[in-house]
């Protein structure tokens, strides 16, 4: 126990201290806020169920940080220190693989929650975003997504053979879903064909999900969305544990 | 005496390559171990099986009882090691990386007196990728004592390091042997084996050619020590035909040689030339080390 914790508090100093990580989970976020808070406004249109475009966006922008957390800061993270030989310092302590993913996951989990209340708040302050759900539900809800899109790059984490590859892999699933999952602009806009393919991104589904929690929707709406990232944390989830690898 | 390590008919190939060929060996409680052999010969492998960070064709080995692939946390627990390749999250600060690592054992030394005893008190917050290759190295030191290990491994103990900081590690590790740990270490320095181990093995092409205590590798060449000193022309040279260690004496000139063997061999002539009164003008020893027996045993000169 006394290992998660003193694991967690360091991997929290290093994410802080690891400037490209910290600028894509705390910054980017709040640039978009500002950046399409500019352009689009707050007014409620017919396009978006008579919601504004931040409205909308807070969700979405949470989904976007989780993701790329969880496809590219964990796998290219696990992977540099599996190169670099960290884990094979560590393979010689009693340290179990678990408590070490446990400190990093948690780790992860705060700077995700530390980056959606950013832009919460700023959306709050500039826009007077509305927010229609509960706030336990909604939290529960992106530890939910969270752990899913996490699981997917702990996987790539334990299949890639280099950082490098992990992070190709990791930018070759992130940015489909950032233009066809409705996290960075809505779904509503984009063609038909275009919204066929969304189905088969893991992130529609984060989106929907904490889309619904955000404008309180009735749980018959979130099952589907919960379904399949259970299936996704469960499978990706097992998998990585699996393949695992210190060296 | 109990064996702490047992290890039996270990091989591991890599490809082609036998990496490590038919090696067994045991280390006792409370010896310092070193094995030696030039780069490639194969040590790191040998190593690395017995710690558990790789597995072996066949073969056994055996770390405080345990299978060290199974039973890897147990003896984590009370093993200490130091790598020759690892490393730490670039920004990880010293007194971080000591806080972490102490805190996955149930047993703690005092980190910030391991540190202050190997120099590094001063960069307590510094990064580990400012820190020189010598302060890593000693910073990695640290960390295999952490835990109070009853059995140290070190892996190239001294690489990276500056004559002066050599010697002090020597004596780091005479002290932790001292305090009733086993160590067990590998060097392809000749010098540090023979000053520092109890017992060496020397391995060469993954190979076992010899395991003995320094003295009797050495002696095992039978070629004899010689004491070399100058003693002014005019002066007589007392007779040394008494001292049993002594087989003969050459003169040339001003120039003394005397040979002979055995461990008080310099000691009984230098005590005995002084009771007669000469005066030992720029005297030394001269005598076969490691290297002449690493030539010998294998008919290459071992390079550094
Ligand atoms: N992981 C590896 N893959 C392939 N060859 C290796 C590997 N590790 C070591 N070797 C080779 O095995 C031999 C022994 O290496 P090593 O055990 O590191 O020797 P030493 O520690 O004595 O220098 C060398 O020829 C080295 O190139
Ligand atoms: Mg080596």
């Amino acid at each position: 126990m006394n290992a998660i914790k003193t694991l967690t508090i360091i991997d929290f100093k290093l994410f802080l201290r690891e400037p490209i990580g910290t600028f894509f989970t705390l910054a980017f976020p709040i640039i978009l806020v500002l950046l399409f808070g500019s352009i689009y406004g707050n007014e409620p249109t017919d396009l978006f169920g008579g919601y504004g475009t931040m409205d909308i966006s807070m969700p979405g922008y949470t989904a976007l940080i989780l993701t790329t957390v969880g496809l590219m800061n964990i796998p290219i993270t696990m992977c540099s220190y599996r190169e670099m030989g960290v884990l094979r310092r560590l393979k010689v302590t009693p340290l179990k693989p678990m408590s070490f993913i446990s400190g990093d996951l948690i780790t992860n989990l705060g700077m995700t929650l530390l980056g959606m209340s950013f832009v919460v708040l700023l959306g709050w302050l500039l826009y007077r975003v509305r927010f229609e759900g509960q706030v336990i539900p909604l939290i529960l809800g992106v530890i939910y997504s969270s752990l899913a899109m996490f699981s997917i790059g702990y996987l790539i984490a334990s299949l890639a053979p280099t950082a490098r590859v992990a992070n190709v892999v990791g930018l070759v699933l992130l940015y489909p879903m950032v233009f066809l999952s409705g996290a960075g602009m809505p779904l509503e806009i984009l063609p038909e064909s275009m919204q066929n393919i969304s189905k088969f991104l893991p992130l529609t589904y984060v989106v929907r999900l904490l889309r619904g929690l955000w404008f309180g929707l009735p749980a018959s709406e979130l099952w589907p969305s919960i379904l399949v990232l259970g299936v996704i944390l469960l499978i990706c989830g097992l998998l990585s544990a699996r393949l695992f690898r210190w060296e | 005496m109990q064996p702490i390590v047992q290890v039996e008919h270990l091989q591991k190939s890599y490809e082609d390559l036998k990496a490590v060929d038919d090696v067994s060996f045991e280390v006792y409680s409370g010896e310092i171990f070193g094995m030696v052999g030039p780069n490639g010969a194969g040590k790191t492998t040998t190593i690395e099986i017995i710690e558990g960070l790789r597995k072996a064709d066949s073969g056994s080995a055996r770390v405080l009882g345990m299978d060290p692939t199974q039973s890897r946390e147990e003896l984590a627990e009370r093993v200490g090691v130091q790598l020759q390749q690892s490393a730490l999250p670039p920004r990880l600060r010293v007194v971080e990386a000591l806080e972490l690592f102490g805190s996955f054992y149930r047993q703690q030394a005092d980190g910030k007196e391991l540190l202050k005893r190997l120099g590094l008190e001063d960069k307590l917050n510094a990064p580990y990728a400012k820190l020189s290759g010598g302060q890593q190295q000693r910073l990695f030191i640290c960390m295999a004592l952490l835990n109070k290990p009853e059995l140290v491994f070190f892996d190239e103990l001294t690489t990276g390091l500056d004559p002066q900081a050599r010697r002090s590690m020597w004596g780091l590790v005479q002290e932790i042997r001292q305090g009733g740990a086993t160590i067990f270490l590998t060097t392809h320095f000749m010098e540090e084996a023979e000053r520092l181990c109890d017992r060496v093995l020397i391995l060469d092409h993954g190979k076992v050619v010899a395991l003995d205590t320094p003295e009797a590798l050495v002696g095992g060449l039978g070629v004899e020590k010689r004491l070399v000193f100058t003693l002014p022309e005019e002066q007589a040279l007392p007779s040394l035909d008494g001292l049993p260690a002594v087989s003969r004496v050459e003169r040339s000139g001003s120039r003394v040689i005397v040979y002979g063997q055995g461990r008080r061999f310099a000691s009984s002539v230098v005590v005995a030339l002084e009771d007669e009164g000469v005066d030992l003008v720029d005297l030394r020893t001269e005598q076969a080390n490691l290297e002449d027996v690493f030539l010998k045993l294998t008919g290459r000169e071992m390079r550094e």
